[in-house]
Formats: structure tokens, sequence, C-alpha cells
């Protein structure tokens, strides 16, 4: 018996075949949006909380759940969405009063507590991934010892006060002119009372269906890997979307996600790989498009590598770069070449502040290089897995043909191993950074970057003079003021090259024909009030 | 062969345990640092180190943490460093791996066989010839290369199949990938059924059977198969252990959140838990299909005795 069921199974074999392909005759073309909802392309979120939502698929989706308490002008100012007003006198008490009668999905009303209990949570032990924006508000210390293995002395910030349901102040440990700014980030999201559970932590599933104040609402829950879909909120007060609702479709690779662009599957693709810059334009025409973007990269050189010691030999090398040319023919335009120490999109921006050191002059910077006793051998460390080899190459070579020197790109498998040998004082020659900023502000790339203590000051960069003008820009009494501290203290990195600017960001995105208006911000989020379907 | 079948599955739990042991070494030998993974290129403050430290017992000697690992696998709490649940995610992941493997195996099992057949019976001709070149370029090209390929051809420019992957379409949008996957393995399943059906049909059996008068459809479909398909049976056993976690490529081309896309990108996030699950569940995969393999031998050959 078992021998005639062999046979027939080697008979069946091409109508089986037929009957397979045929299936898939029809698939074609479904799934194809109506009634207004757009799809957008978005990597599988690490997590969909505000207090650990750091990178930008989550934000994105969050963006579209929650109200941000301001939210950014076309220059880039903060202007009030959920708050009412966010007033100060001295920069170090805020108080801020909330629009009244705004509601989360549940029909809960938002007030002052559903802000002050989602910062205390967030705050809480220092453990989460946004804890750290807490760390300016007084009592702090007490929530999240310094000593991480020190139990908290207190489980709620001493710094967060509360007037009344619809306003709070906020006191912080030192007056910070920009924290009005600050507040438009991810981790200053309210949170409904249903999200804690009884000890005051966010619940552990809240994360698949997160409910938020914002103009839509989730549709079902996170399916992971796959979608998350949201609709419009019809209570929401704020200014209304477009659209009747979102699917964020989640890509495992950007390439399958430009595919899937092109057969008009998705409608707008945030990200297009540099790989297929190529023929984005010839692919898409005028639906590919550009904005700016935060994204600062920059070489630095290590201060305990006593080669690079003398300044003289940082000016040269950095004056031995051809920005542009790697721009042009590495990364096909998508980004743009640097020369100043602060991203574009910040308030104080001013162009070419590098001056002479970022020029490309190669005859001089030869000289200069020669002059100043320069190592014969420069490597260029970087992580493996960022695709960085190309322009770490091309970089290289430029070193090589204009310095006379010999140089090498030199990966590792992650940026952490990278890390980890930085910390070591391990020879890694340069190495390559970025910056993403979290929120619009000189400070916040002078601050973490090029301060003594700053969060990604890997290179181990100080001068005292650059710290005290940093900190007077965050103690000066208007916006104008601090821009002019932090403005001089970016001419102090001009004369100090810790680091060498190389390029800014820029989001080269793809949409479809079904939709227009597509805005996408500085955090490369789409706008989700501005964008419409078309059909 | 009942006892047989039972022995080899205690086995089975051994080599098991084996294998987590040294996947869990390797992994702890490998170093990495799952919480600067987790930030990408962000800071990591001092307190979110020793929270994430603490819940993960990262600071745990290697026999302690591993001793952990199977806790938590066998309570069913194993989580990811973002705190998902590794079964909810390897679950989904395998039902999709699973599918693609089963669309892929049949289709080199049906179309590889059939061919192979028709290639042995008409040595030399056309057909022969023709599949001999097709097979030969299908098993030159990398599925880095066939993947995209098949997929601007089928999915873009002729609009056969969904370009990739959607969960609307949980079958239909598989079947490009499993065809991709399986077209590798068909090329080779068609070349060993093609030789291994030559040989046996210049077998002195084959001549006794003919000559005394039995039909040609019974002495090919019966003695001349059944015989063919040992090496064949062996292949696909090992082929199944494959499919299921070597199809990093074609999934990620796809954008088939399966199982080899997800260990790829544990590996790249120093995911230990969501690692040595994936891999130990590989091996589970690869002892019963060797054992249903095994079992199969004794099926097409009586000759064949486990005791």
């Amino acid at each position: 018996m078992q021998v005639r069921k062999l046979a027939a199974f080697a008979a069946l074999p091409v109508v089986a075949a037929l009957a397979l392909s045929a299936c898939g005759g029809k698939g074609g073309d479904s799934a194809s949006s109506s009634n207004g909802v757009v799809r957008i392309g978005i990597a599988e979120p690490q997590f969909l909380t505000p207090a650990d939502t750091n990178e930008t698929s989550g934000s994105q989706v969050l963006a579209a759940l929650f109200a941000p308490l301001v939210d950014y002008d076309e220059n880039n100012k903060p202007y009030e969405v959920q708050a009412e007003s966010i007033t100060t006198t001295d920069n170090k008490t805020w108080t801020i009063k909330i629009k009244d009668g705004w509601t989360f999905h549940n029909g809960e009303k938002v007030t002052s507590d559903s802000y002050i209990n989602a910062w205390n949570a967030a705050a809480y032990k220092g453990s989460s991934q946004n804890a750290y924006f807490f760390s300016q508000i007084e009592g702090y210390d007490a929530v999240a010892p310094a000593d991480a293995k020190a139990t908290p002395t207190a489980k709620t910030l001493s710094g967060l006060k509360k007037v009344d349901d619809t306003s709070f102040t906020v006191t912080l440990t030192a007056p910070f002119s920009d924290f009005k700014t600050m507040l438009g980030y991810t981790a200053f999201y309210p949170l409904p009372a249903a999200a804690f559970d009884s000890d005051g932590a966010v619940k552990k599933d809240f994360a698949e269906a997160p409910i938020g104040d914002g103009p839509f609402k989730m549709d079902g829950t996170w399916q992971h890997d796959a979608e998350i879909s949201v609709t419009r909120y019809d209570a929401y007060k704020g200014t209304a979307p477009h659209i009747s609702g979102a699917d964020f479709k989640i890509y495992q690779q950007p390439s399958a996600e430009y595919a899937d662009l092109l057969a008009g599957n998705d409608d707008v693709m945030k990200q297009i790989p540099t790989e297929n810059l190529t023929t984005a334009d010839g692919d898409l025409g005028d639906r590919f498009l550009q904005s700016p973007a935060s994204t600062f990269q920059f070489l630095s050189f290590p201060t305990y590598d006593k080669s690079f010691a003398n300044v003289d030999v940082r000016r040269a090398i950095s004056m031995a770069i051809d920005r542009q040319q790697i721009v042009d023919q590495v990364f096909k335009g998508s980004q743009k070449a640097a020369y100043s120490f602060v991203s574009p999109v910040v308030a104080g921006y001013r162009d070419n502040t590098c001056g002479a050191n970022c020029e490309y002059k190669p005859a001089d910077a030869k000289t200069l290089y020669q002059q100043a006793g320069g190592p014969a051998k420069l490597t260029i460390s970087y992580n493996a897995d960022g695709g960085h080899k190309d322009w770490v190459d091309a970089t290289c070579n430029q070193l090589k043909a204009n310095l006379g020197v010999e140089c090498v790109g030199q990966p590792e498998a992650k940026f952490a191993d990278l890390l980890t040998k930085v910390q070591k004082k391990e020879s890694v020659g340069v190495f390559r950074m970025a910056w993403v900023m979290d929120y619009p502000s000189m400070e916040d790339y002078l601050g973490p970057l090029y301060t003594t203590k700053g969060s990604s000051n890997y290179y181990g960069y100080s001068n005292p003079d650059f710290d005290k003008l940093v900190q007077d820009g965050r103690e000066a009494k208007t916006s104008d003021e601090a821009i002019a501290k932090w403005q001089q203290a970016e001419d102090i990195l001009a004369k100090d090259m810790p680091v060498m600017p190389l390029r800014f960001g820029q989001n080269s995105y793809g949409i479809s024909t079904k939709v227009k208006n597509v805005e996408i911000d500085l955090y490369n989020r789409v706008n989700l009030t501005k964008i419409e379907y078309v059909g | 062969m009942f006892r047989y079948i039972v022995r080899r599955l205690l086995q089975g739990v051994l080599t098991f345990f084996g294998a987590t042991l040294i996947v869990f070494a390797l992994m702890f030998a490998g170093g990495g640092d799952p919480i600067q993974a987790l930030a990408g290129e962000k800071p990591v403050t001092p307190q979110q180190r020793a929270a994430l430290t603490e819940q993960f017992h990262l600071n745990a000697g290697f026999f302690q943490r591993y001793l952990y690992f199977l806790k938590d696998l066998f309570t069913g709490n194993l989580t990811t460093y973002t705190g998902r649940s590794v079964f909810d995610s390897i679950g989904d992941a395998l039902v999709l791996t699973g599918k693609i493997a089963l669309i892929a195996l049949l289709f080199a099992m049906i179309v590889g066989v059939s061919f192979g057949i028709i290639a042995a019976l008409r040595r030399g001709g056309v057909f022969d010839n023709t599949t001999l070149v097709l097979t030969l370029v299908v098993i030159g090209i990398p599925s880095i290369v066939l993947a995209p390929l098949a997929q601007y051809l089928f999915a873009i420019k002729w609009k056969i199949f969904p370009v990739i992957y959607t969960p609307d379409q949980p079958w239909t949008s598989l079947i490009l990938p499993g065809l991709v996957l399986g077209s590798l393995s068909l090329a080779t399943a068609m070349r060993l059924t093609r030789a291994s059906f030559g040989d046996n049909l210049r077998a002195d059996y084959v001549r006794t059977a003919t000559s005394k008068g039995l039909k040609q459809g019974r002495v090919i479909g019966v003695h001349v198969l059944r015989n063919s398909l040992i090496p064949i049976v062996t292949f696909l056993g090992v082929e199944l252990g494959n499919l299921m976690g070597g199809a990093i490529i074609t999934e990620s081309v796809f954008n088939v959140p399966g199982v080899g896309f997800k260990l790829y990108k544990a590996i790249g996030l120093d995911d230990g838990p969501t690692v040595v699950s994936i891999v130990s569940l590989l091996v589970v995969i690869y002892i019963v299909a060797n054992l249903i393999v095994d079992v199969l031998y004794a099926v097409l050959d009586p000759r064949i005795r486990y005791e």
C-alpha cells in the first residue's frame, strides 16, 4: 500500500505545481488604501512607551498617538500644542498650564497628574531609556541615585508640583533657558491612569496598545513585525488631521520597503537607502523628496592618543578631506557637507564656523602636517554594521593622496565594541561618531558632544572656557542671550578642533501617487496632521 | 521500531541540552554588550546599565546564567532585552518560516523528483540537456541575486505575485519566496534523482522485472523509484533543517519576519536568550527531521530494520 501511494505521489507533479502558481495570480495588488488611510513604512519599534522610545520608528507611532506639550514651527522654535502656556521668571521654576477638556482615547481627562505620574515613572531608578531627560529636575538624585546599587530614597520627583488639575510647576536643579524646547520630546508625553499598575509603574502590556491623547488612537494592537494601525480620534481637541487613519507597515529591510513603494503598496518611505539613491530619481521622479534632518556625522580625535595632541595635526587632517566629493560620490547628494559643529536645523546655527580648518586645501594641509610632525600611519575606526565602509575608505584614500601617509579603515563589529576600545584607551586612531539631536537647540549638540562631562564625549575633549560658556548659555535670561553664548562656545571648537565635522543628514524620502503634502520633520517623522490622501 | 523511535527521542533530549549549553557558551564567550546594543549609538547611563544588568543577571557567572536561562525557558518567562516574550516572537516567526519551508520543500520534491525522473528516462535528450543547463545556472546563482531578481520580474514587472509578504495574504504572498528558496533545493534534488534513477534503471532487477513482462509504468513507478528515493529522502530531510534556519536573505528580500531574520537581528543586538532559543529550536527540528528520514529508510527499503 505504501508503494502505491509513492507511485501516485510521483505522478501528480505538474498539476500541483500549476495549481500552486495559479493561486498567486490574483494576489498582485490587493490591500489598496481606502477612506484616506495612508501607509507609512517603519522598522519594528524597540518600545512603544514614551519613557523608552528614542528611535525613529517608535517615535513615529507615538507621534500619532500622543499630543506633545510643544511642537516646532518652521524655524524650529517651540509653540504650544497640549500646553496652554509655559512660563518662567528665572528659567529655574517653570509653570506649565495645559489646555482644559482634552481626553485620552479611553475617555479619561488629561490633567496635570497625567504628566506628573508619567514623568515620575520614567525617572524612577533612572532605568528607562529616556530617564536622563528628567535628570535636570529637582529630586532626580533621590529617585535615581547616581550609585546604581543604592536604593532610591523617593518615588517621586520633588521638583514636580501639582497646582490644580490643569497646571503644575517644574523646578530644575539649575536654570535652563531652553527647557521649553526640550518638552517637545517623546519622553514628555502624558499617560492616562489606566497605564499604571498599583506600584505606579507603567504596565507591561501597555506598549501593545498604548492609550494616548493624540490625533489618532490604536486600531487593534501592535502586530509585531507586521503592522501597527491607527485611526482618527474624533474627540481630539487639537488640529484635526486630513487622513482618517494610518497603517504603519513594518519592514525588516529598507530594500524590501523600496520594492513595495515602487509597486505602489507603500505610501511614504521615510528614508531611502543609499544603494537605491542612484535610481530613485528615475524610479520616482518628483515623488522623490528631501528635507533637512538633525544628524551630524563627524570624525573625532581621542585625546589620549598623543599623536593627535598637536592641534596642527588635527587641522591638517581636516583640511585634507574633500567633504563635497564624498557627499556627491558616496552619498549621491543625500547628505550635506558640514563645515560647522552644530546642525543647520537649530536656531543659532551659522554657516562655516569651522572656517579655514574645514576648507579643502590639500597642498597647505600637507605642508602643515609635515611641519607638525603628524603620524606616518592613520587609522579610521568605524562600526561595520552601519554601512560606513564606503565613506571611510573614500576618506582614507583622500588622506593617502593629500597627506602622503598610510591610511586604513579599521572596522569593529559593532558600535559598542568601538566604544569599549575607546573607553579602555586602546589605539583606535581617528574614530567615527554621529549625533542625532533630542530637541532643536544648539545646547543639545554642544552639551553632550563637547563639554567635559558630556554624555557622548567619548574622545575626552575638555576646555573649561568652553564648558563655562555652554553653562552660561543654559542660564541666560533669554534665548537670544543663550544663543550668543553658545556661538562664542562654538568658536572655541573651531580653534581647538576636537573633532572634524563631515556631514549633516537629510531625510531622502519617497512617496506614492496617493498622498500629498508629505512633510518629514527633523526627527524623521511624517507630519500626520498635514499629510493628505488623494486616492 | 517503536522502541527505536523512543530511544532516538531520548537521545534527542540529550542532544538538545548539549546544544543549548554549547550555543550558550559561545554567546557568553562572544562577549558583546547587549545594553549598549539596545541603546544603539546613544550613551547609556550607569543607572540604566545597572537596572538591565540586574534584570537579566548579566553580571552572574556562566553556569548561573545558564541555569537562569533554563529556568526561564521552562517556566515560559524568557524575554528579549526589549521585554517581549521570546516564545511569542519565535512562535510567529516559526509559523511563517514553516510555511515557506513547506512550499519550498513541496516544490523541490514534486518538480525536482519528477523532472529528475524524466531526465533519467530520456538521458541525453533535449529535456535532459535543457534542465542540466538550467539547474547548473540556478545552483550557480546565489540567493542574494536570485531573490531580488525574482521579486523584480514576477512581482514588480509582471505583477504575478505580491511584492513582499503581507499579513493580509498569509499564503499567496509567501509563494514567491517559497519558490525562490525551493528552486535552490530543487536543482540539487533533480540532479540527485536523475543520477540515482539512472543507476537503478540499469540494475539487474529492473531487467528481470521488464523481461518477466511487467508494465513499464510499474517497473519505473515501483521498482526503480522506490529504490532511488533513499538518497533523495536523505537530502530533503537535511534540507528541511537548512530551509528553517538558513533563509535569512530570502526572508529579508521579501520582508518575511521569519526565523532566519529573527536570528540575524538577535545576533546583531547581542540578544543571547533569543539566539540560544532559536538555535535550540533548530536543533530540535534537525533531530526530528533526521528521525523521520531514518524511519522512511525502513519504509522504502524493507531490508533495513531497526531494533
